[in-house]
């Protein structure tokens, strides 16, 4: 039996390829099912998500699989085979436990560390597993993945510190201000930035949400969308003494706030502190705000300086992740060549026992006026027998060496065991 | 035995200190377990120096200035460790602990031996007045590494640099938040220090103020942090102006506690 993962991602293959060998929700089940059909695929998980279609699967022969896999997904999607098969990666063995280890741990994203793929692949083993698709091999190698990522992790700091704008914006917060419930914002002017900044600060609980546009009715309809009340642009200045984060984003071409009209705001406020974003082009803050006490003000560059700095952590921190993935793999594959022993270790008692019977049929064809309880006690020998002698093979085939491939050849020959099915 | 138990509690302290540092450059839950870990082992030791020695005297040992740096030290391990139960800013230790260690070291080097209460100083007073006044500068001790934190944290987000150390301090409001618990806990205690000292001077001198040195310098600390809270209160007044001023206040503290007692002339020199 080998672990084969064959599929397509962000780094093999463009979208329009991707999108056509997807299996968005109805079409999973089919698709799994009709995998599980390939006479060579014995187990077998599928993953699709908008970066990648991965089928992880338990076969007989690798190459074999692979090529009915490919055939399959020709004909379930309707497209030519040559149309995506150069965009198909294809591992077996310990890169393929490695492959999937990576992606759980969400080393292979394309945002390094982000944390839905794990409950992706949480979602495909829970899948595969109420369809009954999977057996020993997957589900351990899904469980092993699983608990790889958590262990990926607490271990590494793979997945702090923002990687997007808007979450640096929520996360300079948290520094400023202890938790944002009940902390009041405003948005200044509008813009996709700012308004996906806008919701991860309302998601993260700031109340009292204030919407100011220079178009009333625009700033209306925004102020509705997060549940905020609409302020008038010439009204900005003063509703700045109860605001605690300011997000601005305006086309004006001058300062819409100057530093001394904020040193009297910041009197008016008690000097609470404020944290303002300016991601307007040209910016909308005028600098020197910075320099007042206990207001912190950042453009859209510096924003982006802190999500580089952080991406750069994050690989660092992915040199780390790697190293427990190695770890995890070793142990996965000394597991998977364990059971390789596991069939001749069967053959070997499934010997023994035939003999055993066989041979007390035969004594008792030859003793047949032998009582019960002396009938009992010979077959109790032959078991003792049997035993003790079957003991020491499989003691030293459960072993784990280094040349337990000659041994179970060995075993084989010297009890005469057949190979069995399975083998390639 | 309380001199191997000092020595002990200074050994697990130096220990803490030393990791509490490291804590700085690189942090982790570990390393900050394992720094309260050994400040724990070293307060118990601490306390149990203390006992021994107070069972030696039979008085509250604050009478040597060995005593009352070893004290003085216990007070501000009492008040992190009450800080940290409720905060849990583990980087909070690279801070304090340092404090902590040099008033224990600047303890050890100072002459060990008990000497005999001097008449003036036998009496209630001596362990009501001089816990009051050990526990309020203790929370100031506190409230200088919180404003030393302050600064750094208030410095990094104004240069915008937001890795590293920056990551592992807690917000400024939390910073903030303590620095005005300890000293509306500071102030009234080093308050009522101030009164019962004056009360007990009327006692044993009888007179309640002699512009004796030590008095004139804690008056010139209280009035620090009456300012500190003034400006709060009246003008809200924050952040960096307010963690400067505690950090000058606990300076002036630590001022009059070495420097007055040693070189000026003073009626609460003692050893």
């Amino acid at each position: 039996m080998k672990i084969l993962v064959i599929g397509l991602n962000h780094k093999t293959a463009g979208v329009e390829i991707r999108e056509k060998l997807a299996f968005p929700g109805p079409k999973l089940e089919a698709g799994i099912f009709g995998l599980r059909n390939i006479p060579e695929v014995k187990e077998v998980a599928l993953l699709s998500t908008c970066n990648r279609v991965e089928i992880f699967a338990c076969v007989s022969s690798a190459s074999a699989a692979a090529d009915k896999i490919k055939d399959f997904l020709a004909s379930f999607h309707e497209i030519e085979r040559s149309s995506f098969e150069k965009s198909l990666f294809s591992h077996s063995d310990s890169v393929a436990v490695r492959h999937v280890f990576r992606v759980a741990s969400s080393l292979d994203s394309m945002i390094l560390g982000e944390p839905q793929i794990l409950g992706q692949i949480k979602d495909v083993f829970d899948f595969a597993l109420s369809k009954k698709t999977t057996g020993v091999l997957l589900n351990k190698l899904m469980k092993k993945a699983i608990s790889t990522a958590k262990r990926v992790r607490t271990e590494t700091k793979i997945a702090e510190n923002a990687v997007s704008i808007s979450f640096a914006a929520v996360e300079l917060a948290r520094k400023i201000f202890n938790g944002l419930e009940g902390k009041s914002f405003m948005l200044l002017g509008a813009g996709e930035m700012a308004e996906l900044a806008a919701r991860h600060l309302v998601s993260n609980g700031v109340s009292n949400v204030m919407v100011v546009n220079r178009t009333y009715e625009r700033g209306c309809e925004l102020a509705a969308e997060f549940n905020g009340k609409p302020v008038r642009f010439e009204d900005f200045p003063h509703e700045m003494v109860n605001t605690d984060i300011l997000i601005c984003s305006t086309g004006a071409p001058t300062y819409v706030l100057q530093k001394e009209q904020m040193q009297k705001i910041m009197k008016e406020r008690k000097h609470r502190p404020v944290f303002i974003i300016d991601i307007s082009v040209p910016r909308n803050i005028d600098p020197e705000i910075n320099k007042i006490e206990n207001v912190y003000l950042y453009d859209v560059d510096n924003l982006q300086d802190v999500v580089e700095t952080n991406m750069l952590e994050r690989r660092k921190e992915a040199e780390k992740a790697e190293t427990i993935i190695s770890e995890e793999v070793e142990i996965f594959t000394r597991w998977m060549s364990s059971l390789d022993s596991v069939p001749t270790i069967v053959a070997l008692r499934q010997k023994a026992e035939e003999i055993r019977v066989e041979e007390l049929e035969k004594f008792r064809g030859k003793c047949p006026d032998l009582d019960e309880g002396k009938m009992k006690a010979v077959e109790y020998m032959a078991t003792a027998i049997i035993n003790k002698l079957i003991h020491p093979p499989t003691a030293a085939l459960k072993e784990d060496t280094e040349d337990r491939d000659e041994l179970i050849a060995m075993i084989k020959k010297l009890y005469g065991i057949n190979g069995d099915d399975n083998e390639e | 035995m309380g001199i191997i138990l000092f020595e002990l509690a200074l050994t697990f302290y130096f220990t803490a200190t030393i990791i509490s540092v490291v804590e700085l450059f690189r942090g982790s839950k570990e390393s900050s377990r394992l720094m309260l870990l050994a400040a724990g082992a070293g307060f118990l030791l601490h306390t149990a120096a203390i006992v021994s020695r107070y069972l030696i005297s039979g008085h509250l040992p604050i009478a040597s200035m060995h005593d009352a740096s070893s004290f003085f030290a216990w007070c501000v391990v009492v008040i992190f460790f009450v800080l940290e139960y409720r905060y849990k800013i583990g980087i909070m230790g690279s801070f304090v602990l340092p404090v902590i260690f040099s008033l224990m070291l600047s303890s050890s080097v100072l002459p060990r031996t008990i000497l005999p209460l001097s008449p003036v100083l036998q009496s209630y007073w001596l362990g009501i007045h001089t816990l009051l006044a050990f526990l309020g500068n203790a929370a100031f001790a506190v409230a200088f590494g919180i404003g030393i934190m302050y600064l750094l944290q208030e410095h990094y987000l104004k240069s915008k640099h937001v890795h590293g150390l920056f990551q592992r301090l807690p917000s400024l409001q939390v910073l903030d938040e303590i620095n005005y618990r300890l000293i509306t806990l500071g102030f009234p205690l080093l308050t009522l220090a101030i009164i019962t000292g004056a009360l007990w001077a009327e006692d044993a001198w009888g007179n309640y103020w002699r512009w004796d040195s030590k008095e004139v310098w804690s008056m010139i600390t209280w009035f620090i942090y009456a300012l500190i809270l003034h400006i709060r209160i009246t003008a809200g007044w924050r952040g960096k102006s307010v963690a400067m001023l505690s950090i000058l206040g606990f300076l002036i503290v630590l001022f009059t506690f070495f420097v007055v007692n040693y070189y000026l002339k003073s009626l609460h020199s003692f050893a």
